[in-house]
C-alpha cells in the first residue's frame, strides 16, 4: 500500500495538484455553464442538457466513491451500507421537493399525491419539518450521519470488522430497503418520490436550474476532495491507515480504534447523504431501489476500478465506470453487465491498485527508460 | 319468452305428465325452472320442490338435466325443453330421447342469473348426496355447509337416514345445523347453534358470525358466541400448527441455501456472492433436464425427471464452481473482500448469460404429479408434499455432507487443509486441488438447492438473487466453520420468520429478524457457535 511519510506537516497538494484542481473549478464553475448555456445548440463546442445530467449524476456518484474510499481505501472497512446513507439523504431532499409541489400534483391537496391515494388525512409525524429548506439541510446531514454513528458505534465497539462488517451493513440496507418499500412508512412505498416541480419555489426543470445544480455537485465534490485530502494529510489519517495496516498492533501502541473508525465511518455516511441530497432534483426521482444490495455493491466498485488508498483514483473510477455504463446500456444493453461483471473481476485480480496504480505504473516505467 | 297461446297447451301437457308418471322432476316445473317468465323465486322454489321429491324418489333424469342448465345448454323449443350438447347431439330434457331432427320454432336460450346460479350449485351438490361414492358424498355435505337454507332440511334429513359413513354424517349434521341456523323458530336456531360449535371447517367461521349479526334472540347469540369461540380454539390450533409448519419448511429451504455457503465461506473461507448463481444454474439444469424427458422420453417416465434432475444439477453447478475456482478465485484467497467484489461481478455475468440464453422471462418448470397435493392433517392443515419433500432432502442433504467431510478421505483432506493449510500440504495433500474439489462441493450443494427451489418457487435469472443475503445471514449467524450452527441457525430463523409472520405481517418479520441478527452479533460476533482454538484474528 501507500508509503507513509512521517513528516508531521504535509502540504495539502503539489504545485501540480493545486494547478489540476484549480483547472476542475474552472471546467465546473465557467466552462461548463459557458458552453451549456451560452454556445447556441448546434455549434460543436455546445455542451448538451443531457451531458450535463449525466455529468452532474456522475458526479453525485462520484462523491459516493469517495466517501467509499476513505473508509475502504483508508480504512480497509468495506461497506456494503453505503447505499442507504446515499437514498437516506435522497429522501430527506425528496421529502422537501414533495412538499415544494404543493397543490400542483394530481389530486390538488396540499398533501404529497400518495399520501391522497392512501387516504391518508394528515402529514405523518416525520414530515413535520419538511417544509423548510433549512430543515431540510440539516436532516440530510444528520439522518445519515445519526444512523451511521449508531450503527457503527455498536459495531466497532464489539470489534465486528471485515467481511462479518460488509455482511451486517448489507443486512442493514436491506431491511432499510424491505422498511422503504411499505406504504405504511411514508415514503411513497416502492414508487417513492418524482413529479417534482419547485425548489425554493423556483421551477425544477429549467436549464439556468440544472446548470445551479450541476454547479453545486461540482462545488461539492471539489470540496470533499479537499476535506478528504487534509483528514489524510493529517495525523487522524496516518492513523486510518495504520487501522487498516496492522489494527492489532495500533491498539498494542495505546491507541483505541474506536473513535477514529467511528468518525471516519459517519464522516463517510454524511457524505453519501450529501451526494444522495444532490443527486434527487438532478434526476427527478427517489425510491427504494436506491438502496438495493447491488447499488452498494457497485460503489465500492467505482472505487475498487478508480484505485483504493488514492483520493483522485474513486473520482476517476466513478467517471470511468458511469461513463461506460451509460454508453453501453444504450448500445449495447446485453452487454453491460458482462463488462460489469469482468470489470470487478479483472480489477480485482489484475489491477488491485485500479486504475491510479496503474497510472502510477505507467509513469514510473516511462520515468525509468528515459 | 313463451307466447301466452301456448299456456292452456301447456298446462295440459304437464297435467298428463303428472298423472302418467310421478316423476320428481315434471314438465311443468321443469318448464317454471326453466323459464318462470322471469321470476327468480318461482324459478328455486320449483328447483327446490322438485329436489324435495327426489330424495324421496331418486329421478335420474334431474341431474343431467340440472347440468345442462348450469352448463347453458339447456334450450326452450316452443314448449319442448332440449338439451344441446356442444358436440352437437340433442336431447329431450324429459324424457332423455335423442331428437334427430330440431324443431322449426327458434330455439330459446335459458337465461340464468347470479342467484339461482348459486342455487343451482348448492342443488348439484345436494344430489351429489346420493352419489355412490363417499368421497362425492363427503364434498357435497361440506358445500352444503355454506349458505345453506331451510328448504334443504327435508334433504339432508333424508341423506342423514341413508347415510352410513360416519365422517359424511357428522358433516351432513352441520349441514343440517347450518341449514337449520337460519330457521324462523327460536328453538331449532339455538339447537343448531349449539351443534355448529363441533365444526372445525373454516367456513363456518363465516356462517356464525353472519348468524350472529342478524340475530336478536339473546339466548341463541349467546350459544353462537360460544360456539364461535370453540370453532375459532379448533382452527387456531390448525393455523399454529401450519405457521410451525411454513416456518420449518422455510428453515429447510435456508439451510438447503446455505449448506453449500458452509462449505465455501465457513470451510474455506470465501466470500462467494455468486452462490446464488450457482444455485440459478442447478434450477435451470432441473429445467432442462424437465425439457428433454418431455421430449424424447414416453409421458409415462415424465413423473421421475427429477430423479435425473437432481444429479445433473449438482453437476452442472458443481462443474461451473470448479471452473470459477479455477480460473478467479485461486488467486484470491486470504483477500476476502475482493473475493467479494470478484464472485459478485461472476454473478453478473452468470446472470446475463442465462439471460441471454434462456430469455429474462421466468421458465416454467412442472411439479411431477407425486409431488402436488398434500397430506390433510386437520380440516384447517394441509402440509403440501413437495414442502414436506424438501424438509426430508435438506436432512438427506445435509446428512450426506457430514458424512462427506467427517467419513471420507476427501473429507480428511479438506479438514486438514482448513485448519492447517501448509501442513497438509507437507504431508502429501494436493492442496490446490483440494481447494478445487472442496469448492466444487459447495457449488453442486448449491445446484441441489436450485434443483429444490424449481419445485416451490419461479425459475428465472434473479432466483439467486433473493436468498443471497437470507443465506449470509445463516452462515453469519450460525457461525463460521460449523455446521451444528448453520442447521440451528437456518432452523431457527425460518421458524422465527414465520412465527413473527403471522404477528406483524411478512415485511415487518423480514425486518425485525435482520435488526436480530445485526444486534445478536454484535453480542457473539462468531456466531452462535465460535470456533474454539488459538488462531488469532489477522
Amino acid at each position: 500500500m501507500n508509503t507513509i511519510t512521517m513528516n508531521a506537516h504535509q502540504a495539502l497538494f503539489s504545485r501540480r495538484g493545486w494547478t489540476a484542481f484549480l483547472i476542475a473549478l474552472l471546467l465546473v464553475c465557467a466552462v461548463a455553464p459557458l458552453l451549456n448555456l451560452w454556445v447556441p445548440e448546434g455549434q460543436v463546442l455546445h455542451l448538451s442538457d443531457y451531458a450535463v445530467a449525466l455529468l452532474g449524476k456522475i458526479m453525485c456518484y462520484a462523491i459516493c466513491a469517495l466517501a467509499m474510499d476513505l473508509i475502504w481505501g483508508y480504512t480497509g472497512i468495506l461497506s456494503l451500507g453505503h447505499g442507504l446513507f446515499f437514498a437516506l439523504g435522497g429522501y430527506a431532499m425528496g421529502m422537501y421537493l414533495m412538499r415544494q409541489i404543493g397543490s400542483d400534483g394530481q389530486y390538488r391537496s396540499e398533501l404529497p399525491d400518495f399520501m391522497v391515494f392512501l387516504d391518508w388525512k394528515s402529514l405523518p409525524w416525520h414530515w413535520s419539518f419538511s417544509d423548510s429548506f433549512v430543515a431540510t439541510l440539516a436532516l440530510i446531514v444528520l439522518v445519515p450521519g445519526l444512523v451511521a454513528f449508531v450503527f457503527g458505534y455498536f459495531a466497532f465497539r464489539s470489534r465486528i470488522k471485515g467481511v462479518y462488517f460488509s455482511i451486517i451493513t448489507q443486512a442493514m440496507t436491506y431491511a432499510a430497503m424491505l422498511l422503504f418499500f411499505r406504504n405504511e412508512t411514508g415514503f411513497g412505498g416502492n414508487n417513492g418520490f418524482t413529479d417534482f416541480k419547485r425548489i425554493l419555489g423556483l421551477p425544477i426543470a429549467t436549464p439556468q436550474m440544472r446548470m445551479g445544480l450541476f454547479v453545486l455537485t461540482g462545488l461539492t465534490l471539489l470540496a470533499c476532495l479537499l476535506l478528504a485530502r487534509w483528514i489524510m494529510a493529517a495525523k487522524f489519517g496516518r492513523v486510518l491507515q495504520a487501522v487498516r495496516d496492522a489494527e492489532s498492533r495500533l491498539m498494542f501502541c495505546g491507541y483505541s480504534p474506536l473513535p477514529y473508525k467511528l468518525a471516519i465511518w459517519t464522516l463517510s455516511a454524511v457524505m453519501c447523504g450529501v451526494a444522495g441530497a444532490l443527486y434527487v432534483p438532478q434526476v427527478g426521482i427517489i425510491n427504494p431501489s436506491e438502496m438495493s444490495v447491488a447499488n452498494s455493491i457497485e460503489i465500492a466498485v467505482w472505487a475498487a476500478v478508480g484505485g483504493r488508498g488514492t483520493l483522485i483514483g474513486p473520482i476517476a473510477g466513478a467517471f470511468a465506470v458511469n461513463g461506460a455504463k451509460s454508453w453501453l446500456t444504450v448500445s449495447a444493453p446485453e452487454i453491460w453487465l458482462y463488462f460489469l461483471g469482468a470489470l470487478f473481476v479483472g480489477v480485482t485480480l489484475f489491477l488491485p491498485q485500479g486504475l491510479a496504480g496503474l497510472a502510477k505504473k505507467l509513469t514510473r516505467r516511462g520515468a525509468s527508460k528515459t | 319468452m313463451i307466447c301466452s297461446g301456448w299456456k292452456a297447451r301447456v298446462m295440459a301437457l304437464a297435467m298428463s305428465m303428472w298423472l302418467s308418471q310421478a316423476f320428481a322432476l315434471t314438465g311443468e316445473q321443469a318448464r317454471t325452472i326453466a323459464s318462470g317468465d322471469e321470476d327468480t323465486d318461482a324459478r328455486i322454489a320449483a328447483m327446490n320442490a322438485a329436489l324435495a321429491v327426489a330424495a324421496v324418489q331418486p329421478d335420474a333424469r334431474l341431474q343431467p338435466f340440472l347440468q345442462a342448465l348450469a352448463a347453458e345448454e339447456l334450450k326452450l323449443a316452443g314448449t319442448q325443453l332440449l338439451i344441446v350438447h356442444a358436440d352437437g347431439r340433442v336431447k329431450d330434457a324429459l324424457s332423455g330421447a335423442s331428437v334427430r331432427a330440431l324443431p322449426t320454432t327458434p330455439l330459446d336460450d335459458v337465461s340464468l342469473n347470479n342467484r339461482l346460479r348459486g342455487e343451482l350449485d348448492q342443488a348439484l351438490a345436494a344430489l351429489k348426496l346420493f352419489s355412490s361414492h363417499t368421497s362425492e358424498r363427503l364434498a357435497a355435505a361440506k358445500a352444503l355447509q355454506q349458505d345453506a337454507s331451510e328448504a334443504r332440511l327435508p334433504l339432508l334429513a333424508n341423506a342423514l337416514a341413508q347415510e352410513s359413513d360416519a365422517g359424511v354424517r357428522a358433516e351432513l349434521q352441520l349441514a343440517s345445523a347450518a341449514a337449520l341456523a337460519g330457521s324462523a323458530d327460536v328453538n331449532k336456531r339455538l339447537h343448531a347453534a349449539k351443534l355448529l360449535g363441533g365444526s372445525s371447517n373454516p367456513g363456518t367461521l363465516l356462517l356464525l358470525n353472519q348468524r350472529l349479526a342478524e340475530e336478536s334472540d339473546t339466548a341463541v347469540t349467546s350459544a353462537l358466541k360460544n360456539s364461535l369461540r370453540r370453532v375459532q380454539g379448533s382452527l387456531a390450533w390448525g393455523e399454529h400448527l401450519g405457521a410451525l409448519f411454513t416456518g420449518l419448511s422455510l428453515g429447510s429451504i435456508l439451510l438447503l441455501v446455505a449448506l453449500g455457503l458452509a462449505i465455501t465461506y465457513g470451510l474455506m473461507g470465501v466470500i462467494n456472492m455468486a452462490h446464488g448463481e450457482l444455485m440459478m444454474i442447478g434450477a435451470y439444469a432441473t429445467y432442462l433436464v424437465q425439457l428433454g424427458f418431455r421430449q424424447w422420453l414416453p409421458a409415462g417416465l415424465f413423473d421421475y425427471y427429477l430423479l435425473a434432475a437432481l444429479p445433473v444439477a449438482f453437476l452442472a453447478s458443481a462443474g461451473v464452481g470448479a471452473v470459477l475456482e479455477r480460473l478467479v478465485l485461486r488467486w484470491l484467497y486470504g483477500r476476502p473482500l475482493e473475493t467479494l467484489l470478484a464472485t459478485w461481478g461472476l454473478s453478473l455475468a452468470l446472470m446475463q448469460a442465462v439471460r441471454s440464453l434462456f430469455g429474462a422471462q421466468n421458465v416454467g418448470v412442472e411439479n411431477p404429479s407425486w409431488m402436488s397435493g398434500g397430506l390433510q392433517l386437520l380440516p384447517s392443515l394441509s402440509l403440501p408434499y413437495n414442502r414436506l419433500l424438501i424438509i426430508l432432502f435438506a436432512g438427506l442433504v445435509l446428512a450426506g455432507m457430514s458424512l462427506l467431510i467427517q467419513r471420507t478421505r476427501l473429507g480428511l483432506f479438506v479438514r486438514g487443509v482448513t485448519q492447517n493449510r501448509p501442513m497438509a500440504a507437507c504431508m502429501g495433500v494436493n492442496t490446490a486441488r483440494v481447494d478445487t474439489l472442496t469448492f466444487a462441493l459447495g457449488s453442486g450443494i448449491a445446484g441441489l438447492a436450485g434443483c429444490a427451489l424449481s419445485q416451490i418457487g419461479n425459475v428465472g435469472p434473479d432466483l439467486g438473487q433473493s436468498y443471497i443475503v437470507d443465506a449470509f445471514m445463516v452462515v453469519v449467524l450460525g457461525g463460521v466453520g460449523q455446521l451444528a450452527g448453520t442447521v440451528y441457525a437456518a432452523l431457527g430463523l425460518g421458524l422465527s420468520n414465520k412465527l413473527l409472520e403471522g404477528v406483524v405481517g411478512a415485511v415487518l418479520a423480514k425486518i425485525a429478524v435482520l435488526v436480530f441478527i445485526i444486534v445478536f452479533i454484535q453480542k457473539r460476533p462468531q456466531g452462535i457457535f465460535a470456533m474454539k482454538g488459538r488462531s488469532a484474528e489477522a
